[in-house]
């Protein structure tokens, strides 16, 4: 642990006005807290948001997961480990069960989590309606007004053109009936796993100073019309090459040799638990 | 496999890392602190400008870090800052106090207390000075302070501002002091429409590019007119702290370099026309970036279709920290989201769909 600064890096008093907007956050689920984003040794957009919930909620005797793409070994996972071990000592983990704290880019791990366990999400737009309003003074209207009919139209056209709706991952949805929320680019295989989940949800945007929350047992529902089911990414006859789970997100790979194309397991925690590596 | 694997992160960021080195080790020559403060001092005051930071030592370091570059310099600053407690808040500071080392006015020829023309690279040839190989830099050094320990200093008096007069003709609005406390940016999201005290602090915090960039947009024709330099002032301002064994009485922290301008442009007054001013105010010797932040001032509060009239494209875009770090994430790994994007264009492609 670097001495030259202060536990988590950031000041006492950054920290606890952090935790105050996520209390905040918890107590209107869906709806996006602004803060006083602070500036960070890692870039903006490079998980800054999600930086700043994990360092102001860590404490001396959790136990910390970072996962970026599903993976605990990719690059921006290992430098982020790396900055919160320099600044606090804890104890960190790959797997799911063991963590306390789990900070994310992208996907949301298999293994369901429980109720003494949050997952920080790292968010680059914060904003669902972003797609249809480029400002935020009218957006901010428009989600007091529950306003949500562009979102909806948005929908529809891709019907009308494409016979699908198109949106791929960032898929938007409503949470208790209130909010629509950008659930931060998870695919849409993940959106299940926030409604009625048992630990708590906690989403970052750094550079556009937000904050919001999916606390325990809340109702989040995928946008998607009556006759026209939500649909997620489909692997149907798809199975990891390395562990053979065929219920899992998958990621697309070619051997570069032969050019073969395989699957294998976007978790890769959960791939080696399956395969009883770790 | 080459690019696919995603394991070994840590090992290939720490090469990495040590490969940094390799490029500033280039020459055994060092390049002091000291140098690059007082020989870099302009890039020295855009990164201090850009970072919100006033500390030239500092920000010299930074620069050595990284190799010259103006972002990582104004990050490494930026999130130094991050870890400091605020501790107080400096009292406010009249500008029209300041001791001015530079003052000129491209709209009238006699101001009061005089023009000053003081030290610009306006009025030279840009001709490479291939003499400067050869420099001696002890010699440079000594005949200056020779020629300097010859002058008789002159005390220089505090100048009014040149709108002052303006505003006594009643050519130029005057507005009652504003007592509310200003918007602090570097601790709360900004919101919209925001306060004038928000605006001026990001566009003073602004990328020089960017500033620049949209201001002369608006000149060029994508926004309002041609105005006119009322003044521009750079000099030394003295910051104060409320001292708090003594609610009357302040103490003094020290001084900064700050570049400071009004511009004047036609508005409408009801029929009438009148002279509205644009301010623009930034960190060192920084001078189209202050020219830059007084045209936006202005363009934003007269509002409109352009782009540099826009609050929330103006300010939401300019920020040299935001920029570089959105764009630079680009280069991380999206694999899970392109395989989501994959799948949606394969369903629509798929033969049942058509």
């Amino acid at each position: 642990m670097n001495k030259n600064y202060n536990f988590a890096f950031l000041d006492e008093g950054s920290k606890r006005e952090i935790r105050r907007s996520c209390l905040k956050a918890v107590a209107i689920p869906g709806y996006q807290v602004p803060f006083g984003s602070r500036e960070l040794p890692i870039g903006r957009g490079w998980g800054t948001g999600g930086i700043q919930l994990t360092l102001s909620l860590i404490g001396p005797d959790d136990v910390l997961k970072v996962i970026d793409q599903g993976s605990d070994e990719s690059v921006n996972a290992v430098n982020i480990k790396k900055f919160v071990g320099l600044c606090t000592d804890v104890k960190t983990t790959v797997r799911t069960r063991e963590a306390t704290i789990i900070q994310t880019r992208h996907r949301i791990p298999e293994i369901p989590m429980d109720k003494d366990q949050i997952l920080v999400l790292q968010v680059p737009i914060p904003e669902p309606l972003r797609t249809v309003e480029a400002s935020e003074e009218v957006t901010k209207k428009m989600h007091a007004e529950k306003d949500y009919a562009p979102i909806w139209l948005q929908l529809f056209e891709s019907l009308v053109r494409y016979r699908k709706v198109t949106i791929s991952s960032e898929y938007p949805c409503m949470v208790e009936d209130r909010y629509v929320m950008n659930p931060s680019p998870i695919p849409k295989f993940d959106n299940e796993k926030m409604h009625m989940a048992e630990c708590l949800y906690l989403f970052g945007a750094g550079r556009e100073k937000k904050i919001y929350a999916i606390p325990p047992h809340t109702d989040v529902v995928s946008l998607a019309f009556d006759d026209v089911p939500f649909e997620k990414e489909s692997f149907q006859g798809k199975k990891c090459r390395l562990c053979g789970s065929g219920n899992t997100y998958l990621d697309e790979m070619f051997d570069s040799a032969s050019g073969e194309k395989f699957f294998q397991c976007s978790d890769t925690s959960y791939c080696q638990e399956v395969r009883g590596c770790i | 496999m080459a690019y696919v694997a995603v394991s070994g992160g840590k090992e290939a960021i720490e090469a990495s890392i040590r490969l940094l080195d390799y490029y500033r080790s280039g020459t055994e020559k060092d390049i002091e602190l000291e140098a690059i403060e007082h020989k870099m001092s302009l890039l020295v005051d855009r990164v201090m400008s850009e970072a919100g930071f006033y500390s030239k030592s500092y920000a010299a370091l930074a620069l050595k870090q990284c190799e010259g570059s103006v972002e990582e310099a104004v990050f490494l600053l930026r999130a130094y800052r991050s870890t400091l407690t605020r501790n107080y808040y400096t009292e406010v500071v009249d500008a029209a106090e300041m001791r001015v080392v530079r003052r000129i006015s491209a709209a009238f020829k006699d101001i009061t207390g005089g023009q000053l023309l003081g030290a610009t690279y306006d009025y030279t040839h840009r001709l490479i000075n291939f003499e400067m190989d050869q420099e001696n830099s002890t010699e440079l050094y000594q005949t200056i302070r020779d020629e300097l320990a010859m002058q008789k200093p002159e005390e220089i008096p505090s100048l009014p501002r040149v709108s002052g007069e303006l505003k006594k003709e009643g050519l130029v609005e005057t507005f009652p002091d504003n007592d509310q406390k200003p918007c602090d940016i570097t601790s709360n999201m900004l919101e919209f429409p925001c306060d004038r005290s928000a605006r001026l602090q990001t566009l003073s915090r602004a990328d020089t590019g960017f500033l620049s960039g949209l201001a002369y947009s608006a000149l060029r024709g994508f926004g309002q007119v041609h105005p006119t330099v009322g003044e521009l002032r750079s000099g030394y301002i003295e910051l104060t702290i409320p001292y708090l064994f003594d609610p009357g009485s302040s103490l003094y922290i020290g001084e900064i370099l700050i570049t400071e301008v009004e511009c004047l442009n036609e508005a409408d007054d009801d029929g009438k026309l009148k002279l509205a001013a644009g301010y623009g105010a930034v960190f060192g010797r920084n001078e189209n970036k202050a020219i830059a932040m007084a045209v936006i001032d202005r363009e934003l509060e007269n509002k409109g279709n352009y782009p540099s009239q826009n609050e929330e494209f103006v300010l939401m875009h300019g920020d040299s920290l935001e920029m570089n770090g959105f764009l630079s994430h680009l280069k991380l790994p999206h694999y899970v989201t392109f395989q989501s994007k994959l799948d949606a264009v394969r369903k629509t492609r798929r033969k049942e769909n058509e």
